[in-house]
């Protein structure tokens, strides 16, 4: 056991340090702290790491990833957290991206893995229905064969900024005589079809982040299909795997815990810094603690798939507690923003004078919105059953 | 023992609850929030019509001579519509306020608040002031005859709609000493007044206030000069005891929301209502509203009682309904699933103005330190 860097590990990380000091534009870094990035946020911030040849960390090489092992790519992520950049979006290039890479064929990857890798195409997730939101394998939208086309009519719901999207990829029925998960397939759908239609559903915090899209006799040619017909569930569960192992988020939540620190020590109580006080400090330190076990647990994890053993089931742990603590963090900061906690300033920029201190512009809105947290990426109540399942075997 | 409402109480809550099914569903209170004006003048004036507005105070000021326990009663009603309109500011609070001033001004307020002619403001906090009322940074300064204010308040409920606002300012004494805090009433057209008005997160106004060199009779000191923190608490733990019983409204919404919609949202073939795990979270969400009624009823009770008592009460209750209201709003949010997550459902409205009634006189972490202070 060690967990210590080896000296080219921390030249590697005073690179990629100073990669973000010199690239990063000042503007990105404030709307990414409030949780306010742009359309043009998330592109600009692809873009660069894109040029630099960094853009894809965990994809292997001959796609275009880093090649970078599994310690590179957690200094990597602690540095982009520490820097405050914009996320990278996983859609393209955490999901859709290794479910090609892994099941496409040779023209679906040369077609699709160089637009993910630019920035050119941006992906959104058609996962979720209506009635099918933790019991994911009864999606209801069908794709009915047609030649060398599918036919798609359906609905699919919560898909996060489908209205930047370009393209989709989508689980659809294509055997409705099948079992739940049998009939399932998987296809990727150019969001420009004619018959598609987004409507935006507005979340707690005042954002437009979610969308409802409709089908209505979308024409997808077959080619677009990954892999077998009826054998999409298969890829969807690799990607769910995929989607967890990331969803701890640990890095950023030091990151804001870092901030909650800074806010605690300019707020007062009676003249002492609000984190000087013993139930805050108390908080904090708890939140702290919580977060080093999971950070540790991750590492725990990460060493394992290094070793070849793929993330199981066990990387539900890193989806419940990683949400929790990212949950408990901006509900500690929004006690941290006191009665500036009030004003709804959910469309400020940065040319404004902010009502209260800056700090806490936007806190309240991003507590509401985290709420989303134990909810998406299959709830923490469904975590815990898969754990239940798998692991205990209960 | 008798926890029973009587007749009149009885009526006041059919008529108050009657009026908001009738006339403020949750689509007219979004139209209401989202309105240039963001509330509804002539809400106000049916309030006075029906005797809300006048209910709790006494009957030689214009008042039909009810207390705290009607208070209560329009306060849960209120919290079940998630009303706008500035009752607890005006009536509770101003009304409390008013009815220790002096006989002029009793004279010539009380009965405004209770026909539903003057709409008043509390602008208490300061920047740095957090949730310790004697922290002020605002003073009056005696000059000739009156007063001279200047100093920023911090987030006022309601001022944009107010004509009136109650203002507490330094007037001797350090920065934090309990001794030296006047209470004003000023009218919010004096010269020298600026506001920055703003939505709140839960749906209302508020306005950061500036004072430069406003001038205010002696006349409109409410209570005792430089005496003023006794009856600001007197104040606020009436206020907490009064949102803590529109807490208890909306908590009960939620509840009963939750309950309903795992009756019929099915996943995996069957009610989602039927998972144990999600029974139990709903038997916590129903526990936690019982116990907050009953220490609303508590701290609502003990108003009339010895200062530490009042006090007592007042913090436990606001303890126990910020812990309540999270546990109740975060986990009707989490078992709607994505939909309590919308704008569009109620469900998450309810959990903005729980989350904002927590912050509001001090949060879990402020009444649990004065509770043990006085214990």
């Amino acid at each position: 056991m060690d967990i210590s860097f080896s000296p080219q590990e921390e030249a590697f990380r005073k690179e990629v340090r100073g990669f973000i000091a010199d690239n990063l534009p000042k503007d990105l870094k404030g709307r990414a702290r409030r949780d306010m990035q742009t359309r043009e946020d998330f592109i600009a911030w692809h873009k660069i790491l894109y040029k630099k040849g960094w853009v894809a960390a965990a994809w292997p090489k001959e796609y275009g990833g880093t090649g970078w092992n599994i310690t590179q790519r957690y200094i990597f992520n602690e540095e982009c957290a520490a820097g405050e950049t914009p996320m990278l979006l996983p859609f393209g290039l955490a999901m859709v991206g290794p479910v090609i890479y892994t099941y496409g064929n040779e023209e679906q990857k040369k077609k699709y893995l160089p637009r993910i890798l630019s920035g050119e195409d941006w992906w959104c997730q058609g996962y979720s229905e209506p009635g099918a939101g933790s019991d994911l394998a009864s999606v209801k939208t069908r794709a009915a064969r047609e030649g060398d086309h599918y036919i798609v009519n359906g609905q699919k719901t919560w898909t996060t900024l489908a209205q930047f999207a370009d393209w989709i990829f989508c689980l659809v029925r294509t055997d409705s005589s099948a079992k739940n998960q049998e009939g399932i397939s998987f296809l990727l759908i150019d969001m420009k079809t004619p018959g598609i239609t987004i409507k935006p559903i507005i979340v707690l915090g005042g954002v437009h982040e979610v969308n409802e899209v409709f089908f209505d006799n979308v024409k997808v040619p077959a080619e677009n299909r990954i892999g077998e017909e009826n054998k999409g569930w298969t890829y969807a569960k690799f990607l769910l795997v995929h989607e967890r192992s990331g969803i701890a988020g640990v890095a950023r939540s030091k990151k804001a815990i870092e901030r909650l620190r800074l806010m605690g020590a300019a707020e007062t109580v009676d003249g002492t810094p609000l984190v000087e006080t013993g139930e805050f400090a108390r908080k904090i330190a708890e939140l702290e603690i919580d977060l080093s076990a999971l950070e540790f647990t991750e590492l725990r994890t990460l060493a394992q798939e290094s070793r070849g053993h793929s993330a199981g089931p066990e990387s539900s742990i890193l989806k419940i507690k990683g949400t929790e603590i990212q949950q408990r963090i901006t509900e500690l900061t929004l006690e941290a923003a006191g009665y500036y906690g009030f004003p709804d300033q959910h469309d400020f920029n940065d040319n404004e004078y902010p009502v209260g201190r800056e700090y806490a512009v936007g806190q309240a809105g991003h507590y509401l919105n985290m709420r989303k947290a134990s909810i998406y990426g299959g709830s923490n109540e469904i975590q815990r059953n898969i754990i239940a399942k798998a692991v205990l075997g209960l | 023992m008798d926890f029973s409402f009587t007749e009149e109480q009885t009526l006041l809550r059919n008529s108050v609850s009657k009026f908001l099914t009738d006339n403020y569903s949750f689509d007219t209170r979004r139209k209401i929030a989202k309105s240039e004006a963001g509330w509804r003048p002539e809400n106000w004036k049916r309030f006075a019509e029906l005797g809300l507005l006048a209910a709790p105070l006494p009957e030689e000021f214009g008042g039909i001579g009810g207390g705290p326990v009607e208070t209560l009663i329009v306060m849960e009603e209120f919290g079940r519509a998630l009303v706008i309109e500035p009752f607890a500011q005006t009536v509770v609070i101003g009304g409390t306020f008013l009815g220790d001033a002096s006989k002029e001004l009793k004279d010539e307020w009380l009965p405004k608040i209770a026909g539903g002619e003057t709409v008043i403001a509390f602008a208490f906090a300061e920047p740095q002031g957090r949730y310790n009322l004697a922290d002020l940074t605002t003073t009056a300064k005696k000059q000739g005859s009156g007063y001279v204010l200047n100093g920023n308040k911090a987030v006022v409920i309601g001022a944009p709609w107010a004509d009136q606002l109650i203002v507490t300012a330094r007037t001797a004494g350090g920065q934090r000493d309990e001794k030296g805090v006047t209470v004003f009433l000023v009218d919010k057209k004096s010269k020298g007044i600026t506001t920055r008005d703003y939505p709140t997160i839960d749906g209302l106004r508020a306005s950061e206030v500036t004072f430069e060199n406003v001038e205010v009779p002696a006349s409109r000191v409410i209570g005792t000069a430089d005496d003023g923190l006794k009856l600001v608490e007197k104040v606020t733990d009436t206020a907490i005891a009064a949102h803590a019983a529109e807490a208890t409204g909306a908590m009960k919404v939620l509840l009963d929301a939750t309950v309903e919609y795992t009756k019929t949202r099915k996943q995996f073939g069957v009610p989602i209502g039927k998972f144990q795990v999600l029974q139990h979270r709903m038997v916590d969400m129903f526990m936690n509203h019982e116990q907050s009624v009953s220490i609303t009823y508590m701290a609502t009770l003990k108003l009339g009682d010895s200062e530490a008592e009042r006090k007592k009460a007042a913090s436990a209750a606001k303890v126990q309904i910020g812990r309540a209201g999270r546990f109740i709003g975060q986990n009707a949010v989490q078992l709607h699933g994505g939909m309590g997550m919308t704008e569009e459902l109620n469900v998450g409205h309810y959990f903005k103005r729980l989350t904002m009634i927590d912050t509001l006189y001090g949060n879990v972490d402020h009444h649990l330190k004065r509770y043990s202070s006085l214990s």
